[in-house]
């Protein structure tokens, strides 16, 4: 099985400015992330605000550069590839941004917005009208909608826009940042079921960033959690859902309103707020917030553990083969 | 899913009038600009007499059916003299404005959106061309080479450069950063298109504001450069030289300073109103949601 999109070791480093008081020096807002990402399949990143997931998919959709690491997209190397050339890819590698109407040009049409791609891409030729008619109908917008401005539409219209807008030119694989975002959860089911949708019909890609772990839940086949720019835990959705093994993953599950009263899971709460990542934490640098931190997890950077159909990197993980209820 | 073809979008323009029309503040600026730029556009069809032909006998004369804001020293028609120094004050209105904001449109644009270094060096000119006081400096250059129409243009005009391009700039900056323009660049827009396509007309709005406002300054320092005799050149009418003429004058024939006066505060009255409205109705976020 060869991945669509694969990712090693990628660092996103940042200069930072010295100040009167303070030295320049740099920062990692990625730092060392591997994950890979099979056609038609999807993968979400989840984790804290600024844990570096917008990031990441920002370095995979060519607009930071990752210092270190490589990205490929099927076997090519993105990394230090050429704006020249990657444009022709941009075709392929789509994103989705976070601000629903403030990731569209506020003074143009909707159709303009939605045919853009093809005039961008140099596509002449084409029925515009025709594309803008079988765009709306894609995403369940009327026709109508071709001549609205962004001003005119809702949050969840312009989402849409946003998803043709992505979809124009089929893609091969769509990073969608925080989709749901912005969207009470009636539209946000919306949002999911189009993308799920979607997805069937053209095979599509999906890394999702989102902090949502519901949208995660039941949208993704693999999930990757975040910390201070790294993966803590990396695996299949269900087996990480139900047997989390990280202390963070354990956290984040716990804090998440679990819709089944009678569901037995052990409550974490973390104590604090991250570290900065201009000051990373020695060792594992989880140890500040985690309950169940020991001497080691100070010193010693705990590896990759690979267990069952994920993985984690945690000295101390919770335990799930004897008692589901009761981890260690 | 019809066959019927997509309804087009109402254009910019339009959309621009639509909500022009609807505010009272901009239809009255909007009348008044009108006059002022029709009358000067017709001034000889309107103007009923030659605005430099002396008639000696009938100086001084007070407004009548015949002259219907009276006559100069030298027997000119007052009204017709109005209506030509119009002409005059618009002829270096919007040269100068016009070639000040493009210049300042294609500097700002560059600097706001380009290297850091382009950007500095631009700021650089900006500051040195703004540290001259525009009249002073008009008054230098005046002195070097001599009043003319087009000397006046050109002092105005490069004084004028930093007010916008520092404008573009400073938007250009701020769009750069907006979220729409790192879409554009994930779908793989040219650095050209998202300037051209996304920015300026981003751009276009508040500038076309600030020169609307800007016009009622020009044409009074027109005006002033001309009242002080270095501007336009004597047999030539302006709103400023009639002023120049009438002062001496005033307390015999109020008429000549009072016709130099009154159009000026219209130019501004008109351009001003405009200029509000026009803000009012560029950002999109203000003409309300929904609208049709």
């Amino acid at each position: 099985m060869s991945a669509l999109l694969d990712i090693k070791d990628v660092v996103v480093r940042f200069a930072v400015r010295g100040g009167v008081f303070s030295s320049a020096g740099s920062i990692d807002a990625v730092s060392g992330v591997s994950l890979s990402i099979e056609e038609g399949k999807t993968y979400g990143i989840v984790g804290e605000s600024g844990s570096g997931k917008t990031t990441l998919a920002r370095a995979v959709a060519g607009l930071h550069h990752a210092s270190e690491g490589s990205i490929l997209y099927r076997g090519q190397e993105l990394r230090d590839l050429p704006e020249a050339q990657f444009r022709k890819l941009r075709r392929e590698i789509v994103m989705m941004f976070q601000d629903p109407i403030g990731s569209l040009s506020p003074r143009l049409s909707v159709k303009s917005l939605i045919t853009e791609p093809f005039r961008i891409q140099g596509m002449k030729g084409r029925d515009l009208d025709a594309e803008a008619r079988r765009l709306l109908a894609m995403v369940g917008l009327p026709p109508e909608f071709a001549t609205r401005y962004p001003y005119q539409i809702s949050g969840g219209q312009a989402r849409r826009v946003g998803v043709a807008r992505a979809l124009a030119l089929d893609p091969k694989l769509l990073i969608a940042d925080e989709p749901t975002a912005g969207l009470d959860v009636s539209i946000q089911g919306e949002m999911l079921n189009l993308l799920a949708r979607l997805q069937d019909e053209l095979g599509l890609a999906i890394m999702i960033i989102t902090h949502n772990l519901n949208v995660v839940r039941h949208i993704t086949d693999r999930v990757g959690i975040m910390y201070l720019g790294k993966l803590v835990e990396e695996g299949e959705t269900d087996t990480v859902f139900s047997a989390p093994r990280h202390p963070y993953t354990l956290a984040l599950l716990a804090a998440n309103p679990e819709p089944d009263p009678d569901a037995q899971l052990m409550r974490i709460e973390l104590q604090g707020e991250p570290p900065s990542i201009l000051n990373r934490p020695k060792g594992c640098e989880f140890h500040t917030r985690c309950p169940f931190a020991q001497a080691r997890c100070s010193t010693e950077v705990p590896l990759w553990q690979i267990a069952g159909r994920a993985a984690h990197r945690c000295h101390f993980p919770a335990s799930w083969e004897q008692d589901k209820a009761c981890p260690a | 899913m019809s066959d019927t073809s997509l309804p087009k979008p109402r254009s910019e323009m339009g959309e621009t009038m639509h909500h022009l029309l609807r505010d009272p503040l901009g239809l009255v600026g909007l009348v008044i600009v009108t006059l002022i730029v029709g009358s000067a556009l017709l001034a000889p069809w309107i103007a009923p007499y030659d605005p430099i032909a002396m008639n000696i006998p009938d100086r001084l004369q007070g407004p009548s059916a015949a002259h219907l804001l009276g006559t100069d020293q030298i027997g000119r028609d007052t009204f017709s003299r109005v209506i030509w120094g119009g002409r005059v004050a618009l002829q270096v209105a919007l040269p100068t404005i016009g070639g000040a904001v493009a210049i300042g449109l294609i500097l700002g644009m560059a600097a706001g959106y380009g290297p850091k270094w382009l950007d500095t060096l631009i700021v650089l000119f900006f500051d040195t061309l703004r540290s001259f006081p525009t009249v002073m400096f008009a008054l230098a250059v005046v002195a070097l080479v001599g009043p003319s129409l087009n000397t006046v243009i050109l002092v105005i005009m490069a004084t004028s450069i930093p007010t916008y391009g520092r404008v573009v700039r400073t938007l250009t900056q701020s769009l750069k950063e907006a979220e729409f323009i790192t879409a554009e660049r994930a779908l793989g827009a040219s650095t050209l298109r998202i300037m051209g396509v996304h920015l300026l007309p981003n751009v276009l709005g508040p500038l076309a504001v600030l020169a609307a406002m800007d016009i009622p300054t020009v044409v009074g320092l027109e005006a002033g450069l001309s009242f002080l005799g270095m501007g336009v050149r004597p047999p030539t009418p302006s709103w400023g030289s009639l002023l120049n003429d009438g002062y001496s004058l005033i307390r015999n024939t109020p008429w000549l300073i009072i016709a130099g006066g009154i159009p000026l505060i219209l130019t501004t009255i008109g351009f001003t109103f405009l200029g509000e409205a026009l803000r009012d109705v560029v950002d999109p976020k203000l003409r309300g949601k929904g609208g049709k």
